[in-house]
């Protein structure tokens, strides 16, 4: 598994919960190290360990833990270079889902050896989608539904987000647009420079 | 046939950053993005050569010349500050109605954006701006994650030698391990021997036939002591052709010049280089820790090392014990030689 990813869980639990779960975490998971590299390959096997020992440390269900790193991946200041990223994906957030199409290819943009699977948007009404998430990538939908729900919040879109099994061999989340301004949002800037 | 208010209008769409002339050279209709660059200023009505300077082609400098350029690609910059750089494309229309200009940032897109505070509806939906924003954005992150790992791999290689205890060439401990094994046995009241080892004739080696014929006397010397000493036995490569022996729990007199005969007997024999003869010797000196009544490392190295000088003023190859000289040591108040 990219070392990307493997980071992002890293990140997630020692901003979420505090170094010392962390330190926990990487012993149960018997890395036999504690910092992860975002620029290293780790075996699929390394990751779903610490998967693993978080659910146990936290004792919360896999899908529940998925979820709430995607809502952190989107909204952490430390994670805010990931924000920007997606909003570059459109101006409101129906653009936004729109864009999810192109996810898997924008980020092959960016990391060329990070793949992650497919996603396809389809438009059940004006403010009804279906987000279809593809394999590959295990617990990948319990991540995105995370992620549209942090950048519903980011848009200032007021949205209903359901997990509704699968379609062939796509998990699939309904997104229901109850209001697409509904609060201010936040700030985004094309030319916003890092510090 | 469309007339150049409809023209502009389509215009407005396709290219948000185009500036209709008439023949004079003077603007007419300006596209929304480009006007925004110049909130203060109304761009229309106004001289094109008064606003923009052409940067390429130098040229150019007077309307006429401009407005023969059909299909040609200008490089221009504003006059007034912020000078941000501009590439287009300038086209005549037909029946002498005017030219139209094309203009977009290129690779000044990344100030521009910051300058002006443009968001993507300032942008034609056709035109890669925000895909290249956002190359430029992912390809930061990924460098400095990139940089940050090396920085990380950096340090670490820096503090793994300053903590390696091993000589990179022989594989046997270094200096600094030989400072610690020497601290632990004087904390422990540990009873040792040390062995001073020098070398005999590997100058000679190195000078005939090159370091690499030094670099392997040197590691098949150190096989040879490996081989000659016991595994909790502890040989170091002081640096140089000079080597330390620690023998744990050993202070029998006669046992170590045995082992001493030993290790300068197989160290005599001839080794082969490249078909090269390499021959070398050794001398030794030896101390023992129960020789010293309060034992200071420095001293027992010292004792040593006055052994192995013994050895090497007597014609070298040979090995001497501290014990044998130290009533002349002690009687002459000999100073460490060197």
């Amino acid at each position: 598994m990219h070392g990307l990813i493997n980071r992002a869980v890293q990140s997630f639990v020692c901003a979420t919960y505090g170094q010392a779960c962390w330190l926990r975490v990487a012993a149960a998971a018997e890395l036999g190290f504690v910092e992860l590299e975002a620029m290293l390959v780790y075996d699929a096997d390394t990751s779903l360990r610490v998967l693993d020992a978080l659910c146990a440390d936290r004792n919360r269900a896999r899908a529940e833990m998925l979820e709430d790193l995607g809502t952190y991946l989107v909204s952490h200041p430390n994670t805010e270079g990931l924000r920007r990223l997606l909003r570059f994906g459109g101006v409101t957030y129906v653009e936004f889902l729109h864009s999810l199409d192109d996810l898997s290819d924008r980020v092959r943009l960016a990391a060329s050896d990070l793949s992650l699977p497919a996603l396809e948007l389809r438009e059940l009404s004006g403010a009804e989608y279906q987000l279809h998430c593809f394999p590959g990538l295990p617990g990948y939908s319990s991540v995105m539904v995370g992620v549209l729900r942090a950048m519903a919040d980011d848009y200032g879109a007021l949205v209903m987000l359901s997990h509704d099994g699968q379609q062939g061999d796509a998990d699939v989340i309904t997104i229901a647009l109850v209001e697409s301004s509904f609060a201010e949002g936040r700030q985004f800037e094309l030319g916003a420079r890092r510090p | 046939m469309m007339d150049v208010r409809g023209l502009g209008v389509l215009l407005e769409t396709l290219c948000p950053m185009f500036l209709l002339l008439d023949n004079d050279g003077r603007i007419v209709q300006v596209g929304p993005t480009l006007q925004k660059l110049r909130p203060e200023r109304a761009m229309a009505e106004q001289n094109f050569l008064d606003l923009f300077q052409l940067v390429r082609p130098r040229t150019v400098s007077t309307v006429p010349v401009l407005m023969s350029m059909a299909g040609a690609k200008l490089h221009l910059r504003f006059h007034d500050e912020p000078r941000t750089a501009l590439k287009g494309l300038i086209t005549p229309l037909p029946d002498q109605g005017g030219t139209v200009i094309n203009l977009s940032f290129g690779i000044s897109i990344l100030d521009a954006v910051s300058d002006y505070a443009l968001t993507s509806a300032d942008f034609s939906g056709a035109d890669l701006a925000i895909e290249l924003l956002y190359l430029v954005e992912a390809k930061s992150a990924a460098m400095e994650a990139s940089r940050s790992l090396n920085q990380r791999l950096q340090d670490a290689r820096v503090a793994a030698e300053e903590q390696a205890f091993t000589d990179t060439l022989t594989g046997l401990k270094n200096r600094r391990a030989m400072d610690h094994i020497l601290g632990q046995m004087a904390s422990t009241q540990t009873d040792f021997a040390l062995m001073h080892l020098d070398l005999d004739f590997f100058k000679s080696v190195n000078d005939r036939l090159g370091h690499a014929a030094g670099d392997f006397v040197l590691q098949e010397a150190a096989r040879i002591m490996v081989e000659e000493t016991r595994s909790d036995d502890a040989v170091v490569r002081m640096g140089g052709d000079e080597f330390v022996i620690f023998f744990r729990n050993l202070t029998d007199e006669k046992k170590l010049s045995a082992i001493a005969g030993r290790l300068i007997g197989r160290l005599r024999e001839p080794m082969s280089f490249d078909q090269n003869p390499c021959r070398i010797s050794a001398s030794i000196g030896t101390a023992i820790s129960t020789q010293f009544d309060i034992l200071k490392p420095a001293e027992i190295l010292h004792a040593a090392d006055l052994a192995l000088y013994e050895a090497k003023r007597n014609g070298r190859s040979r090995h001497h014990l501290f014990s044998d000289i130290a009533s002349s040591v002690q009687r002459e108040h000999m100073v460490k030689p060197r």
